[in-house]
């Protein structure tokens, strides 16, 4: 893991170079603590932050093959280098190095652009070919690993975090407004836009080439699912599933340091700790995160795991002050307004991760995406079934049983609750048919954006921009595999792999490994039905089936709790002191995206109530977190 | 000026505070925001559930009625007109 920067281009002098990368490598030291190095050839330009994980002593980066004619910075992990590494020995490379940093080297010579293709990890490169001057950027399938770039004239610059582009003299910062809207609408920016207008994301699974001053980007590898009742039996679906994450798992612990893992207490973590813990000669470590309130607390099940396994395990708890005190820094690292806490509590755990000596953890993200986890594929399927009978209030009490942590819902009569969830009134052939409530809902929070800023908007619709950006192959799908894709291939990287992934555990020079998101058991979970997945409404079917006798019924069977924090609350417990400063009519005046008298007004009311609805919660933390945005990053612009 | 009715008094007494909690609440005092009587609260977004449950807390309080479970539908309470009706017929009992 580590941070990579550079430029292609004219637009750098050549007695500035060295200082401009060198600068852009230091703003990702916490990507990379332990090694720094820059390479110059002309107009291309790379330089690297590392973390040493894989060949300790001989990785160092950027690396170049024995002629030169190749250069690449890189960060993340190629899982599979061992056997790529073999079979190019056996064709009579030679390698000079224990890294997997040489092996895609070697592919790139061997293969070309088709070596995308043969890499099972989480990386982003920027590779120097210097025979056909030529920069090529790529990023993985799933979006792990980041990757922004921006251009100066003719000159474009690149890095793992945007803070590296804003070292670049005449880049400055400044907030997307379009960016803002999809925020408060889909959670996330559609990448290849940022909060930063110019400032663009290589969107996963895309390769950049740079060549002859032409720009071309395109995508090298994208999620698809079968067409609708084209379903292959499949005998031993269960038995395969648990052989390719037991191999997922074993490839993810390579590593010349050792290698933890989290424990949430639900069904993901716990099967990849269990599959790692039998693979591990020494005693594997685990580390979770607890929360003073019951409503977000799962310390017990976390416990129970660990003495199941017999692992060494470290627990932190994560109060409101915690929260608060860390929510500046979290926007900092993650580089773009937020409508949840729910990060800060994972930085503060990857903290305690970096303090106990691992560099390295697996976690369980990407079961819910990929196996129908999350309430939202339930929800859709009872708001098809309400919809065919929508006199039943029979079917309509079903909704509370979705939401169990809810108070709220659990009060309401079916007739609320069919209003809430729309069901029966919405058109099924709507694309985002699955996501629509949560869209609508999450868009409230617009009510606060100032009259300017509604101006600029215009009649800009966020969710017709992401029905815009669906394949021709997604309108064949089974609706299941519709909303899985929208989770996937839009919220997944965009939000969860980045605020809740790589920004905070990088922000303590952590990596996270995804067993889930070998490419292997991407492919394997697509091509499954539906009902493998989501039967009736017991999710995750099949990986459940797979966890029997590796993890205890209990866990197995527990309802499932969605990772939550504190919101609003939390500053309503706390009341850090520069809340009054990022919410002052000052601040809002001066930032002009917000309404300062209903901010007023949404502060007093959020910050005197024990809870606060999703609406208000949404609403508030986006605001404070577009403000801690303002406050640092476009005031270094000016 | 015409002279307001007893029944239209009445009816005005709990429709002042109920559009101004409604604004004040909901819309954080955003009177550019369109709120005709028979708009849907819901489907406007402008509650959710937690905002259904703040909505029966102020009725309760404010004209000191006990809102039963099962009149928590959105026939009482959806829009400014059902809510004035609902509390009305509440106190005509």
């Amino acid at each position: 893991m580590c941070g990579v920067a550079g430029f292609f281009g004219n637009g750098v002098a050549p007695a500035e170079a060295g200082g401009l990368l060198n600068r852009m490598a230091t703003s990702l030291s916490h990507r990379g603590p332990d090694d720094s190095g820059v390479h110059i050839d002309g107009m291309a330009g790379l330089a690297h932050r590392r973390l040493s994980l894989v060949g300790l002593s001989d990785g160092q980066q950027p690396m170049s093959d024995p002629s030169a004619n190749l250069v690449i910075s890189y960060n993340g992990e190629i899982f599979n280098y061992v056997e790529l590494r073999n079979e190019l020995i056996a064709k009579g490379r030679r390698f000079r190095t224990q890294s997997d940093t040489e092996v895609i080297l070697h592919l790139y010579d061997e293969k070309g652009l088709d070596c995308l293709n043969k890499l099972n990890g989480d990386f982003a490169f920027a590779l120097w070919d210097a025979r056909q001057r030529r920069m090529v950027l790529a990023r993985d399938r799933m979006g792990v690993r980041p990757l922004f770039h921006t251009r100066r004239g003719e000159t474009l610059f690149f890095a793992s975090e945007i803070k590296a582009l804003l070292t670049v003299p005449g880049i400055e910062a400044r907030l997307d407004p379009f960016a803002l809207d999809q925020i408060f609408t889909l959670w996330t920016p559609l990448a290849p836009r940022t909060a930063f207008e110019g400032i663009s994301e290589l969107p996963p699974g895309h390769l950049m080439i740079v060549e002859d001053g032409r720009f071309e980007q395109r995508a090298w590898w994208r999620q698809t699912y079968p067409d609708a009742g084209d379903v292959r039996p499949r005998p031993d679906a269960v038995e395969e599933l648990r052989a390719l994450l037991n191999d997922a798992t074993r490839i993810r612990l390579r590593a010349d340091v050792p290698v933890g893992s989290y424990l949430s207490g639900g069904l993901d973590s716990s099967f990849v700790s269990a599959l790692a813990a039998r693979m591990r000669p020494e005693q594997l470590r685990t580390f979770s995160l607890g929360f003073d309130s019951d409503e977000h607390d799962e310390s017990r099940w976390q416990s129970m795991m660990a003495s199941e396994l017999g692992v060494h395990h470290t627990a932190v708890r994560c109060t409101a002050g915690d929260i608060a005190a860390l929510f500046p820094s979290v926007v900092a690292h993650v580089e773009r307004p937020i409508l949840r806490t729910a990060p800060a509590p994972l930085a503060k755990l990857s903290a305690l991760v970096h303090d106990s000596g691992i560099k390295a953890v697996l976690t369980g993200e990407g079961a819910d995406e990929l196996f129908a986890g999350y309430d939202i594929f339930r929800e859709a399927k009872l708001r098809r079934f309400c919809g065919r009978q929508p006199q039943s209030k029979f079917r309509t009490l079903l909704f509370q049983r979705l939401y169990p942590y809810l108070p709220g819902l659990q009060r309401q009569t079916p007739e609320y609750l069919a209003r809430f969830f729309g069901a029966g009134d919405e058109q099924i052939d709507d694309p985002l048919y699955s996501h629509r409530p949560r869209f609508r809902s999450t868009s409230s929070a617009k009510l606060f954006f100032s009259p300017d800023l509604k101006q600029q908007l215009g009649n800009y619709d966020a969710t017709a921009e992401l029905v815009s950006m669906l394949p021709a192959d997604f309108y064949r799908w089974h609706p299941l595999h519709q909303a899985q894709y929208l989770e996937t291939v839009f919220l997944l990287p965009g939000y969860i792999l980045s605020a809740q992934g790589d920004r905070v555990m990088m922000a303590n020079s952590v990596e996270g490994r995804f067993p889930f998101l070998d490419p292997r058991v991407i492919d394997f979970a697509a091509s499954l039905s539906p009902n493998m997945k989501l039967n009736g409404l017991r999710e995750k079917h099949i990986l459940k089936q797979a966890a029997k006798g590796l993890v205890p019924d209990a866990i197995v069977g527990r309802p499932k709790q969605p990772y939550r924090a504190p919101d609003s609350q939390t500053f309503a417990a706390t009341q850090p002191r520069y809340l009054g400063g990022v919410l002052s009519d000052g601040a809002i005046g001066k930032g002009g995206l917000f309404n300062a008298a209903a901010v007023e007004k949404l502060k007093n009311k959020v910050l005197k109530q024990e809870t606060a609805s999703f609406r208000d919660d949404t609403a508030f933390i986006g605001i404070v977190s577009t403000q801690l945005w303002l406050d640092t990053f476009s005031t270094r612009a000016e | 000026m015409m002279g307001h009715t007893g029944t239209e008094t009445m009816i005005d007494d709990i429709r002042t505070p109920i559009r101004a909690f409604i604004v004040e609440n909901f819309l954080f005092g955003d009177e550019s925001q369109p709120l005709p009587d028979d708009m849907s609260l819901i489907d406007n977004d402008l509650v959710d559930s937690t905002g259904i449950l703040e909505l029966v807390g102020f009725i309760e309080k404010e004209f000191g009625l006990k809102v039963e479970d099962r009149e928590i539908v959105p026939a009482n309470l959806d829009s400014l007109a059902r809510i004035v009706a609902y509390i009305d017929g509440k106190r005509a009992h």
